[in-house]
């Protein structure tokens, strides 16, 4: 059994090493996690049985943008939760960098603004690494085919981080959609401008 | 009378010399981007809000005037929302900033990001370095000084 998990291991490490620095790319299978939520109970992908997909967003307490797209991050996993695509938030910040991220912090937040999904500490920061995050916030839609999460667009949530009202192209909402509809996602990959992930300084 | 004066004369040094030019990404590669002449443009994406960005534009502007005008040009490019000029400009007075700076204004990021750089991903701070219009550096993340410094004399000589 022992061999087992570390051949598990050595196959996941692997794997990120594959990806490099540049992580997931569209119809890459996303390697699941077990990450501590804000109630300090251990998530995974997993654990969301009845989830059809899911909406990883790595965020942040402190980014502006951000700040910004919080609201609007919460209103997707309103919509999307019961069509079966959860909002799974990551915070992969280093607190030592960016004291606001903390996981003390995070709890706070969350409270504030009553987050209805899942918010997790990556504290080691390899799962942002293995996804390829570099920015908050910074998305990846991921659809379950049976026991594997394939990667179906990667991007920004929307076209307009300033203003919700003046969104003309909601790329996330666009996603999920067609995936929900049994269609192909049209646009897969979008950037934005977002704050660096806060990465730990080389020991 | 006089107190006004000095009043006057106190917001006159405080005020910038410089204001923060609003541009279009035309614009941007217009000024930045594509002159015709042999500085090496040294072009710092960066926002007031972006702690890292605000951390390493000291190194950026001690370059801009150690190597001289005619072989390298610092230009700061704010991604400040347009909204948000007069704390740009605030900013820059307060931090004397001497090195030119613009706020680009140019819509969609994940049209324009890929006009600028195809490899950038969109997070600040990113540096890019051009010569005769020509990508000759980028980099996205911070710069140390030493680092800074030395790519700037491998791309000048």
């Amino acid at each position: 059994m022992k061999k087992l998990a570390t051949l598990f291991v050595l196959f996941v490490a692997l794997a990120s090493f594959k990806h490099g620095d540049h992580g997931y790319h569209i119809g890459n299978e996303a390697a699941d996690f077990k990450l501590k939520n804000i109630d300090g109970k251990m998530v995974s992908l997993a654990d969301m049985k009845d989830a059809k997909g899911y909406i990883v967003v790595f965020t942040c307490n402190h980014c502006p943008f951000s700040k910004k797209y919080e609201d609007r991050i919460i209103a997707l996993d309103k919509k999307y939760k019961k069509q079966g695509y959860p909002v799974v938030a990551i915070n992969s910040n280093d607190p030592v960098v960016s004291p606001e991220d903390s996981y003390d912090k995070m709890i706070e937040r969350a409270k504030q603004k009553k987050f209805s999904f899942p918010y997790l500490y990556d504290e080691s920061q390899t799962i942002a690494k293995t996804y390829g995050a570099t920015r908050t916030p910074h998305v990846f839609v991921l659809q379950k085919n049976g026991s594997v999460n394939n990667v179906k667009y990667i991007g920004a949530i929307d076209d307009n981080s300033d203003d919700a009202k003046a969104v003309t192209a909601k790329y996330v909402e666009q996603a999920v959609d067609a995936l929900v509809a049994g269609k192909e996602v049209a646009t897969t990959t979008t950037k934005a401008i977002g704050c660096t992930i806060k990465w730990k300084a080389a020991q | 009378m006089i107190r006004l004066g000095l009043l006057l004369l106190a917001s006159a040094l405080l005020l910038p010399g410089k204001k923060v030019n609003v541009v279009s990404l035309e614009q941007l590669q217009a000024t930045a981007i594509k002159p015709n002449n042999d500085s090496l443009y040294i072009v710092n994406f960066w926002a007031t809000w972006c702690k890292p960005c605000v951390g390493e534009m000291p190194y950026f502007e001690e370059a801009n005037t150690k190597f001289g005008a005619q072989k390298a040009k610092v230009v700061f490019v704010s991604l400040n929302s347009a909204k948000e000029e007069a704390s740009v400009e605030k900013f820059i007075a307060a931090k004397n900033i001497q090195s030119e700076v613009l706020l680009l204004n140019a819509g969609n990021p994940n049209v324009w990001i890929d006009k600028i750089e195809p490899e950038w991903s969109g997070s600040i701070p990113a540096t890019i370095m051009y010569k005769r219009g020509k990508k000759v550096f980028f980099h996205e993340g911070e710069l140390k000084q030493a680092e800074l410094d030395s790519i700037i004399k491998t791309k000048t000589n």
